[in-house]
């Protein structure tokens, strides 16, 4: 319970019964508290924090063991037979094939994801809200038009596309970003345009036009602010999309290079090692695991705190 | 139902050709030469322009698009690069593999997915329900590259290590050889596939049961004394399919087009792999092939859904 002092309703509580005080609370206010409430949301979001501190620290995780990201130890890192050494004192999460410190690595790559992630959301939402938006409230033939580019593009086959333009323009962490975004703003684009065509026929839209708002003035005023909420729950979800995306193309080697440090890309050296070397396969495939599931667990307890038609299920 | 038919066609067919275009502007306008890649770093002039002449690049722009669709439409879709093999006749000598996974592993999560999704549906919010719950979002998590690999690691090597050989690394065998030998090869890709897509399975199929047993029929169904079990599989859960078939038949077309991370990490010789393989050789026209072929079969299945749905649902035919 927040206390908040104002506005107090006891003016009109009923005759006879004893003045009762509830604070009004905004619906945001509400969210937030029933987010506090939900454990597993809470815990994803520890996780996410460990995560961004982790690829913050990356520099200085470096400096504190001694190891520098690309530094190949190949007297201590490799054994005789020039393996992999698994974890141990000096290497908390072993190396690689190469004798380069895992935990370092990881913690880079750990930057890259996030990188990559948190930029093509916020592009993808960008470009999705613009087009749902415009689709969505202009109706008639620019909605047709901007509807069919939206089921053409996602009538691609995307992983296919995807290798097939980096085929083009060569592997890297630029074109990675831009084939994410392309094909991660349709289905904002879909629901801001659901959204919209149903907000466009409410009183207030009503209002402001007959106030002689321009249409760009309502679709910015009056409509962009109800859809915040949609937006906020389908970018977090639309991040662990990403950062599988651009772990699946790294994977294939057909997004960022080597030898940046990726989880896609530490999993695929990892794939050829497994047998002698799990922990190749298995810390990566736990950071990015541990990651997506954070923020897929994050966004639908957001979703469901944001919720307010949202039915409290009851155990039986 | 004709005109309905008919505009879903022409739909379709309309963005083949938006997609052909894309991918002939891409790969044969951009600043992009195949004749150079070809040739290699090390070709003089002269052969790189007698290579752009054999490819037909050194005709006009507009005469080689009208050439490029006037093929496409008669199914030819050049020769690879590569081997000089007919492209057509390379993706479709892929395909048995390919389908054979998508099959399989269809199979596989509908079989999963959707009791899973009626269980948690059946009582929202008890153990049986959260248990669901994390299965899906687990399986939503996990990159089926990742998913392929710790299979890899504990099916396989792990379990031979201790004598059991019962899942082999990859590698493909025709049906037709050995058909036991074809699903033991496969066992683990299906299972791969399987784990996110019956995740996603099982969270619609949950959703649409908890909308449909709100309804008043399921109601009256309970009333007049069915069995549970009847209200549940006959009443309910026949309304509820009807939004999983749409998807059913995207995901089974998206995965016929290419499995592209899946074939890469069992080895498996399928049209996702020979994309890869070609992205790496520089094949052009077998890129463009596999692209424009994967999109046709989500163009088909499009519109064979929208039929489907028109024939199950008649609101859909009137609006």
């Amino acid at each position: 319970m927040i206390p908040i002092e104002d506005p107090v309703r006891s003016d009109i509580a009923p005759p006879g019964l004893p003045s009762v005080q509830v604070a009004a609370r905004s619906p945001g206010q509400l969210a937030v508290a029933r987010l506090r409430q939900d454990r597993v949301a809470m815990a994803s979001l520890v996780v996410i924090v460990v995560m961004v501190a982790l690829a913050l620290a990356a520099p200085l995780l470096a400096t504190w063991t001694g190891h520098p990201v690309h530094r190949q130890y190949r007297d201590t890192g490799l054994t005789e037979f020039g393996l992999p050494v698994g974890p141990r004192g000096e290497f908390w999460l072993g190396t690689d094939q190469l004798g380069r410190d895992l935990l370092v690595r990881l913690a880079y790559g750990a930057r890259i994801s996030l990188l990559v992630g948190a930029v093509s959301t916020v592009a993808a939402v960008g470009v999705g809200t613009a087009i749902g938006l415009s689709a969505g409230f202009l109706g008639g033939w620019p909605d047709r038009v901007l509807s069919w580019f939206i089921d053409t593009t996602l009538s691609l086959p995307f992983l296919l596309f995807a290798i097939s333009l980096v085929a083009l323009v060569g592997p890297g962490l630029m074109i990675t970003v831009v084939v994410i975004i392309l094909f991660s703003w349709c289905p904002i684009a879909r629901v801001v345009r659901g959204q919209v065509i149903a907000l466009r026929e409410r009183e207030f839209v009503e209002a402001a036009r007959s106030l002689g708002a321009s249409r760009l003035r309502i679709m910015a005023v009056d409509i962009l602010p109800n859809l915040v909420v949609p937006l906020v729950v389908y970018g977090t979800l639309l991040v662990p999309q990403a950062v599988v995306f651009e772990a699946t193309l790294s994977f294939l080697g057909l997004g960022v290079t080597p030898p940046t440090a990726t989880w896609g890309g530490m999993l695929a050296e990892g794939a050829d090692l497994y047998r002698v070397a799990w922990w190749m396969v298995v810390f990566p495939a736990a950071a990015v695991l541990a990651l997506t599931l954070a923020f897929n667990l994050f966004g639908d307890s957001l979703r469901d705190a944001f919720d307010p038609r949202r039915v409290e299920a009851q155990p039986r | 139902m004709a005109r309905f038919l008919l505009r879903r066609v022409v739909s379709g067919l309309l963005t083949m050709f938006a997609i052909s275009v894309v991918m002939f502007i891409l790969f044969y306008v951009a600043p992009n030469d195949p004749a150079r890649t070809i040739a290699g770093p090390q070709a003089t002039f002269d052969v790189v322009e007698q290579i752009q002449r054999r490819l037909g690049l050194d005709q006009p722009l507009l005469e080689r698009f009208g050439k490029f669709l006037g093929n496409l439409v008669q199914g030819d879709l050049g020769y690879s690069y590569y081997n000089q093999r007919p492209v057509l006749h390379t993706i479709l000598s892929r395909l048995p593999v390919t389908a054979s996974i998508a099959f399989g592993s269809a199979v596989l999560w509908l079989a999963v997915g959707i009791p899973l999704g009626v269980a948690s549906a059946r009582r929202p919010g008890s153990l049986r329900d959260r248990l669901g719950t994390g299965f899906v979002l687990v399986g939503l998590s996990f990159p089926t590259f990742v998913v392929g690999l710790l299979l890899l690691y504990l099916l396989f090597f792990r379990l031979t290590l201790l004598g059991v050989e019962w899942f082999p690394a990859g590698g493909y065998v025709p049906l037709t050889e050995s058909p036991w030998q074809w699903a033991r090869h496969l066992l683990l890709p299906w299972i791969t596939i399987a784990f996110a897509t019956a995740a996603t399975y099982a969270r619609l199929t949950r959703g649409q049961m908890l909308e449909v047993f709100g309804e008043d029929y399921i109601r009256t169904a309970r009333a007049k004394g069915l069995s549970e079990r009847r209200v549940v599989y006959r009443h309910g859960l026949r309304s509820a399919v009807t939004p999983l078939f749409t998807q059913f038949g995207l995901d089974l077309a998206l995965l016929l087009g290419g499995l592209v991370v899946t074939e890469q990490v069992f080895g498996l010789p399928g049209i996702g792999r020979l994309a890869v393989d070609s992205v790496v050789r520089g094949d052009q026209p077998i890129i463009i092939g596999t692209v424009l072929f994967a999109s046709a079969f989500v163009v088909v299945a499009n519109v064979l859904v929208d039929l489907g749905y028109a024939l199950l649902d008649a609101r859909v035919r009137i609006s």
